[in-house]
């Protein structure tokens, strides 16, 4: 019976051979990948992950903050889960063949299996499940990122603001650009509101409702509401659409716009003669 | 250059994956920016209308070729609780989600051919194509 130091003890036993084996597995993998990384690279990771193997059955927290170094630093570089998954998987194998050389009975073999199984089951998973927590965590800091971006409101002049909208409009933009166009109509005390949407791909039914819906609600809290930056291609599409906006006033330019608006006010813009 | 190409719609963000490739074969067959937008228009209404009736299904982009033309093939599939009415949500106007009425009639006007099979219970595809000129 094989005790659960054998692994370990293989491993430490055999550390630079086993290096060695990492490394050559991951290079050759990443050959069907399109990775652009010095060997130093792989050589480091898998100094890295041997490591964490022995210092596993020393010290179990120091090697659970080495594996989410790790698995950060593999995010950061790009590896992608499936190449991750089947690095250890193949390193593995390699392992397993190699303390198996000698051709031990299948009894002795199958209990092999096992304990290499316990050995890295553990540590393999926490490497996913950091690697997973890395993703998420940039992900839900790049929608933060897009929420602050999502709907400004930029007062330009009295009782003038202007709200530009870039990029797509989904469900969520519409519900913010309905809220920041009304407290930002209050707390400006403005009488017009520009929307620009010149950086608005594409105004299909959902964003001309959610356009006409805001307008209205700035018609209600007794302001108007004025849209701008209508593209040529836009004006078509909203036509052949069958899409009515006959309530909202609208303009082709934000610098039209403007000026509409100033007039709407009862001002405007002179340049002073010499 | 991929003759077909899908996209699944599961999510609210998928619809701009859908857009973005219908966009991107557009472009390749020289369709002009009036067009593009008309396209991704289309995409997106037909899109949306998986996401929000559906709730999960695909978008296919086709190029196809008839005597001499070519043109782009948008193929609308779902497995959702299809159209009891056809001839209803033609209608401009009429809509059962509070929305503004005019998507598929409109998506009729946007392209240049408009195909509709829809069965209750078992699912909708449409297909439209919009030629070349």
């Amino acid at each position: 019976m094989m005790s659960n130091q054998t692994v370990y003890q293989f491993i430490a036993e055999n550390q630079n051979e086993l290096l060695q084996l990492w490394t050559d597995t991951l290079k050759e993998l990443s050959e069907q990948e399109s990775y652009q990384l010095t060997d130093q690279v792989y050589e480091n990771i898998s100094k890295e992950y041997i490591d964490i193997l022995l210092l596993s059955v020393k010290d179990e927290n120091a090697a659970e903050s080495q594996i989410s170094e790790l698995a950060l630093r593999a995010v950061q570089i790009g590896l992608s889960m499936k190449f991750l998954a089947t690095a250890l998987a193949e390193f593995w194998k390699r392992l397993y063949t190699k303390m198996n050389d000698k051709r031990l009975p299948d009894q002795e073999s199958t209990e092999l299996i096992w304990q290499i199984d316990r050995f890295f089951s553990p540590i393999n998973t926490e490497i996913f499940n950091q690697y997973s927590i890395s993703w998420e965590k940039t992900v839900s800091l790049q929608k933060i990122a897009l929420q602050e971006l999502s709907a400004p409101l930029i007062p330009v002049f009295e009782n003038i603001t202007v709200m530009p909208l870039v990029g797509t409009i989904d469900t969520e933009r519409a519900k913010r650009i309905m809220e920041n166009l009304l407290n930002g109509v209050v707390k400006h005390r403005s009488q017009v509101v520009l929307i620009d949407i010149t950086g608005v791909p594409v105004v299909d039914t959902m964003v001309a409702h959610h356009i006409i819906q805001a307008s209205e609600a700035v018609r209600l809290v007794g302001a108007k509401c004025l849209l701008a930056g209508i593209r040529p291609e836009i004006a078509q599409t909203i036509v052949n659409l069958g899409i009515d906006l006959s309530q909202v006033i609208t303009k082709n330019t934000l610098q039209k716009g403007i000026q509409t608006a100033l007039e709407m006010t009862d001002r405007k813009i002179v340049s002073l003669g010499e | 250059m991929n003759d077909q190409s899908c996209v699944r719609i599961m999510t609210e963000w998928d619809i701009v994956a859908a857009r973005q490739l219908g966009r991107n074969v557009a472009k390749e067959l020289g369709f002009g920016t009036v067009d593009q937008a008309r396209i991704t228009t289309a995409i997106s209404e037909l899109a949306r209308n998986i996401y929000l009736y559906a709730g999960k299904g695909q978008i296919g982009i086709e190029q196809v070729a008839d005597r001499g033309k070519k043109g782009l093939k948008i193929i609308a599939e779902d497995q959702g609780p299809g159209i009891p009415d056809i001839r209803k949500v033609m209608e401009d106007g009429f809509s059962t989600s509070g929305g503004l009425g005019a998507g598929l009639p409109g998506v009729k006007r946007l392209m240049d051919e408009f195909s509709l099979n829809s069965v209750a219970g078992e699912g909708t595809e449409i297909q439209a194509i919009k030629w070349l000129r």
